[in-house]
């Protein structure tokens, strides 16, 4: 039997103070699917996030990539087949050039052949040209697709994305949603932004209050007019979930 | 936001001093300036040879002369507070121009001026044809230990990310109506500095995640290949030498 790429059974998680963060969060993620995950402010999304490459952790549960349990030992292989990208680029980008943002990564895992993981990885979002240039000289939308190829050249199974589209003029998030298309990595993709889950997941989850409260279709999901008035969760304007990827 | 900023400190070359391997030019610079700061300050002759001698490489290095001198004002407070010395001095003094100054403290002026400069400029010479990750990596190679290594990275990189911070900071400050006047604007001051504080500490936090995201375990890796044969060593330590010699000459003299 096939272990799925991403499996959490119970995962809870309290700040010190008591507040419950996660309160039993319980989530499958079959290899090569694209989950959405969704809900308010204060669910618990980036949270849930920091869980899965065990920044945060220590809350109780259990964690598993490809059957793999997340702890102490397993930690730094995980780190590199789950690859987080986080939402503000500023906070990805810490150093003085893009190939050496990139080559960061690879580096520290020890993947072979560093410079080709790079070049493919900024070929693949589109920035190859930048490799030399500093990562505050480049544009919003530059950096959030270098700060996806930081993560790409680790060659991560699964790739998990904070809010990517925020912060994107329209065009900038079009292209950053090509590149993800042409990826096929398992993908996890937290966002508020409801067109652009529905563009690129099949399966969408909700999670409020700390707590997973729905799971289907995309389309289905934001069709729901409860599913969608209990998690404060709205459709722009003039916008109709009428096609459905799945 | 900083999207068309130029890099202030390099300037783009592609001459012999551009060539050059990041520590050796940095060994060159701190021989040279030990060699300026031990010339008495009396032989004059010597200050001139070593302004010779960083003008010349000036002229190789193919730097913009208004480049340099802006980038000279950096000593300008260090200069002002040079010229108070002759004023304040103590005796013999000389009247020149209708006044009284200190002969002593027109020596300190001239010594503090005199190697200030020379050692600016010698600096701006190698900041100006070495981009700053080569830098980084020089002062790595010559043992400067790598937690301050990557100390200066960070500052670098982020030196325009807190400038943006706090220009959005006083632009949100000046939008409701705050009119800085001299004593009234440090309350608010003090506050939009703690705040821009404690911004950059939680800004710190997440880019330590963001590292260990990518399998950081305490050491940054090696990237910048940049390898120094004899020949740069030559090229590069000809200058610095030929200034401890001329400072050699000076204080037996």
């Amino acid at each position: 039997m096939t272990q799925p790429a991403l499996e959490l059974e119970s995962v809870t998680f309290s700040y010190p103070d008591g507040t419950a963060v996660l309160d039993g969060i319980d989530l499958r993620v079959e290899h090569g699917e694209r989950v959405a995950l969704l809900g308010p402010n204060g669910a618990g999304k980036t949270t849930l996030l920091l869980h899965l490459i065990g920044i945060l952790g220590g809350g109780g549960g259990s964690i598993r990539v490809a059957g793999e349990k997340l702890d102490e030992s397993s930690l730094h292989g995980i780190r590199r087949r789950v690859g987080l990208v986080f939402q503000d680029p500023d906070d990805q980008l810490f150093m003085s050039t893009v190939y050496e943002d990139v080559a960061f990564g690879p580096t520290n895992f020890g993947v072979e052949d560093v410079e080709s993981a790079v070049f493919d990885a900024l070929t693949a979002v589109g920035m190859r040209d930048a490799a030399d240039r500093a990562p505050h000289h480049l544009s919003g939308g530059e950096r959030r697709r270098v700060a996806l190829a930081t993560v790409l050249a680790c060659r991560p199974d699964i790739l998990v994305l904070d809010e990517p589209s925020s912060n994107l003029d329209p065009a900038g998030r079009r292209e950053l949603a090509e590149v993800l298309d042409s990826l096929d990595t398992t993908l996890l993709l937290v966002t508020h932004d409801l067109p652009y889950a529905l563009q690129l997941c099949e399966r969408a989850v909700v999670m409020n209050k700390g707590r997973i409260v729905a799971s289907g279709p995309t389309g289905q999901i934001l069709g729901d007019p409860i599913v969608m008035a209990e998690n404060r969760l709205e459709l722009p304007y003039g916008f109709t979930p009428g096609t459905s990827r799945s | 936001m900083s999207g068309s900023h130029v890099h202030a400190l390099t300037v783009h070359g592609h001459s012999p001093l551009h060539r050059l391997p990041a520590r050796v030019k940095l060994v060159a610079l701190g021989l040279f300036v030990v060699a300026v700061v031990a010339t008495p300050r009396h032989q004059l002759w010597a200050f001139a040879v070593y302004a010779l001698l960083v003008t010349m490489v000036l002229v190789v290095a193919e730097l913009p002369a208004k480049f340099v001198l802006k980038r000279m004002g950096l000593e300008v407070p260090f200069v002002a507070f040079a010229l108070f010395l002759p004023f304040v001095g103590g005796a013999p003094r000389i009247t020149a121009w209708g006044l009284m100054l200190s002969i002593e403290g027109i020596w300190a002026a001239w010594n503090i001026i005199a190697k200030a400069t020379l050692g600016t400029a010698a600096s701006i010479v190698v900041i100006a044809t070495t981009e700053t990750p080569h830098i980084l990596r020089g002062l790595g190679q010559l043992r400067l230990p790598p937690t301050m290594v990557a100390v200066a990275g960070f500052m670098v990189r982020y030196l325009e990310v807190v400038g943006d911070e706090v220009r959005r900071m006083r632009i949100a400050m000046a939008a409701r109506g705050y009119q800085p006047t001299w004593l009234g604007q440090a309350k608010a001051l003090a506050v939009a500095g703690g705040a821009l504080f404690i911004r950059s500490y939680e800004r710190g936090e997440r880019v330590h995640q963001a590292m260990l995201a990518r399998g950081f375990t305490g050491a940054m890796p090696d990237l910048i290949d940049d390898h120094a044969d004899r020949s740069d060593w030559a090229v590069a330590l000809s200058v610095p030498l030929s200034a401890w010699l001329v400072a050699a000459l000076a204080v037996a003299a």
